[in-house]
């Protein structure tokens, strides 16, 4: 796929918004990356040659950085980047099952796109959420307490449209593009809806509470 | 009273709102920072050195004396960059404290980047946490637009912009010189030191690298007084921290408590290993520490005692398996991750993690034997040490210490021609599971 004229002037604001951020311009480029992502799914030849030309890098520099990151892809990914966490606790608090079972319901193999092109499966390393195991991701949203049955699920709401919500995220779900656009620093209006704690995350705030240990109130202070 | 619990960055975090600048403010929050800038900036890194604030990313570097080592006076713009890659397996407490309560870490950092003399300050946050972002980047927002970020913060003449910068998935960029490089635009990979980041940093500048549990923890000291802080925790690991217990716990979660806590006591509020299994090893501080047992329950998880037994408070991530779980399989999965994650920069880390991970999958698979063992500690103790970075020094790890209390473990795996674990059991839906039910 060519980035076409269109949707490179479409970037063209954008990328100047990112790079304007920084004190010095090559800052900018793993935003950018994210930004080419966002338009075309994944990060193609052109989207490459694109973020070398803003930057004045060589194609073979970018080529460098895009390929050490494990989030940009280098092939299109379907509409639901779904990770399941195979690191250690996870494999064995059930991701190993999940994403075994995963594989064969959805047919497909790791990194592997279903042929709708609705979900790409990938197995994840540690994703910050330990206390949730085991953890899945869809376009970076934490689904938590996994098991093969909600698993399944939550691949069916996906194909069919069915509307997936996170266990602790954004109300909604945005696509894999659309996550990409946040990630390269334009968030969308999600912020203050979803969820701010899950039961894990409010687990020693409820025996403190239970227990009465609570903080010290503040002293006043003369402002 | 005595408590054992301390929740002082977690005590909001069941509200709804929590993450609002107008929570926050309801809270007191950014009164620390009006009496911070009434301050002169060098008062405050002596008071950060005195309350004994030690960095909550891992090292536990005291973060005082890394704000002391920027030179001032120099002609050079100063950087505060913000590590918010957590990434280490066991590692979940930065990524809720920023969901639930942005604005602490903002305040913080507002009154860091004063204290040594920055303009400017990133927040290299990981990618792979789409609301956590999406929560940042509002926080800012809401700061900037009550004047508490951007020219003249609160009328003090003091001028501050903070960018929020996504990763994108790679573990070494945890390690602050890599994080530099990746934050300048290049592959991720370790510098060489010295120099060190306070010298010559972000674009060979003088640079802060901070976590964020470090950072959020500055407004209480601020607010509070060094002396309040340090009259929690140990002689050297002052203050509280968050402990993150995960795995065949029976209320797994983040629990906010002062440093030299026990796991014994950690366990008795959180409902003990799940019901009708027994504790077999754990991490104190995620997979790069090496593993404990049963024999280390009262172990004070301070850095000090952590190391005195063998291992490291890390970032107090504590993962916790049971009679159920296989060490050998558990061991592979970490090592599995080091080779994968291991920036190819250095030849001990890159060779070594390939080789160590052949032969701890011949050895999961019982194809290996006693003199494989030996071997993996050779190539071992030739990566510790030797390689660029701690990620090299990772990977002996989890190998060493499980070979010390579980040689039988892989003995056992060779006698029986494969894992002699049934990895069902283990799960969290496992039918012998201990009544935690999954969460939906």
């Amino acid at each position: 796929m060519a980035l076409s004229q269109q949707v490179r002037a479409a970037l063209d604001p954008d990328a100047a918004l990112i790079i304007a951020r920084y004190p010095k311009a090559r800052s900018a480029l793993l935003p950018l990356l994210h930004l080419v992502q966002s338009a075309e799914g994944y990060v193609s030849e052109d989207g490459i040659a694109y973020c070398a030309e803003r930057l004045s890098l060589s194609e073979a520099e970018v080529t460098a950085v895009a390929s050490f990151y494990t989030m940009y892809k280098r092939r299109p990914v379907g509409q639901y980047h779904v990770g399941v966490c195979t690191n250690a606790l996870c494999a064995v608090m059930g991701g190993d099952a999940i994403f075994a079972d995963l594989r064969e319901y959805l047919g497909v193999g790791n990194d592997e796109t279903t042929a709708d092109g609705k979900v790409t499966l990938e197995h994840l390393e540690c994703n910050a959420a330990c206390d949730y195991a085991p953890v899945m991701m869809v376009n970076w949203e934490f689904f938590d307490n996994m098991t093969p049955q909600s698993a399944r699920e939550l691949v069916d709401k996906l194909r069919s449209g069915g509307g997936a919500v996170p266990t602790r995220g954004a109300p909604r779900l945005c696509s894999w593009k659309q996550a990409a656009r946040i990630l390269a620093g334009f968030p969308d209006d999600q912020a203050t809806g979803g969820h701010t704690a899950g039961p894990a995350t409010l687990a020693g705030l409820k025996v403190a509470r239970e227990q009465g240990w609570q903080p010290d109130a503040p002293a006043e202070d003369h402002e | 009273m005595s408590t054992l619990l301390t929740p002082e960055l977690s005590a909001r975090w069941d509200e709804p709102d929590s993450f609002t600048l107008a929570a926050y403010r309801r809270a007191g929050g950014y009164r620390a920072l009006r009496r911070a800038l009434a301050m002169e900036p060098d008062q405050l890194v002596q008071m950060t050195k005195e309350s004994g604030l030690r960095g909550r990313g891992g090292a536990g570097f005291p973060t005082g004396l890394k704000w002391g080592f920027i030179p001032q006076g120099d002609d050079k713009p100063h950087y505060l960059v913000v590590n918010a890659d957590e990434s280490e397996p066991g590692a979940c407490k930065d990524m809720p404290t920023l969901l639930a309560n942005p604005h602490a870490l903002i305040e913080g950092i507002i009154i860091a980047c004063y204290a040594i003399r920055a303009q400017q300050a990133f927040i290299y946050v990981r990618g792979e946490v789409l609301h956590v972002i999406r929560r940042l980047h509002h926080a800012v927002a809401e700061a900037y637009d009550a004047g508490l970020l951007g020219s003249s913060v609160l009328g003090s003449g003091f001028s501050l912009d903070v960018i929020v910068h996504a990763g994108a998935g790679a573990y070494i960029c945890g390690e602050e010189t890599a994080l530099l490089d990746s934050l300048e635009g290049y592959r991720g990979q370790p510098r060489l030191k010295p120099p060190f980041p306070a010298i010559a940093g972000l674009y060979a500048s003088p640079t802060v690298v901070n976590n964020v549990e470090s950072m959020a923890s500055i407004p209480y000291i601020i607010s509070r007084g060094a002396a309040d802080f340090a009259s929690f925790g140990t002689e050297k690991s002052k203050g509280f921290g968050i402990y993150s217990l995960s795995g065949h716990v029976t209320t797994p979660g983040q629990y906010e408590a002062p440093l030299g806590t026990t796991l014994r006591e950690l366990l008795e509020l959180a409902g003990g290993i799940r019901a009708g299994h027994r504790l077999k090893f754990w991490t104190p501080g995620g997979s790069s520490s090496p593993l404990f047992t049963d024999q280390h329950l009262d172990v004070p998880l301070d850095f000090e005692s952590v190391a005195a037994a063998g291992s490291m408070l890390g970032t107090r991530s504590i993962q916790l398996f049971d009679e159920t779980t296989c060490v050998v399989r558990v061991v592979l999965r970490w090592i599995e991750f080091y080779r994968h994650e291991s920036c190819g920069k250095c030849t001990p880390c890159r060779e070594g993690s390939y080789w160590v991970e052949q032969l701890m999958q011949s050895l999961e698979r019982g194809e290996g034997s006693d003199a494989d063992l030996d071997k993996l500690l050779d190539i071992c103790s030739n990566i510790t040490g030797r390689a660029f970075c701690a990620l090299g020094d990772s990977i002996e790890a989890p190998i060493k210490s499980s070979i010390k209390y579980f040689r039988d473990e892989y003995i056992e795996h060779q006698k029986n021609g494969g894992c002699p674990f049934d990895p069902a059991a283990a799960t969290l839906f496992a039918a012998s599971a201990g009544g935690r039910e999954p969460a939906r």
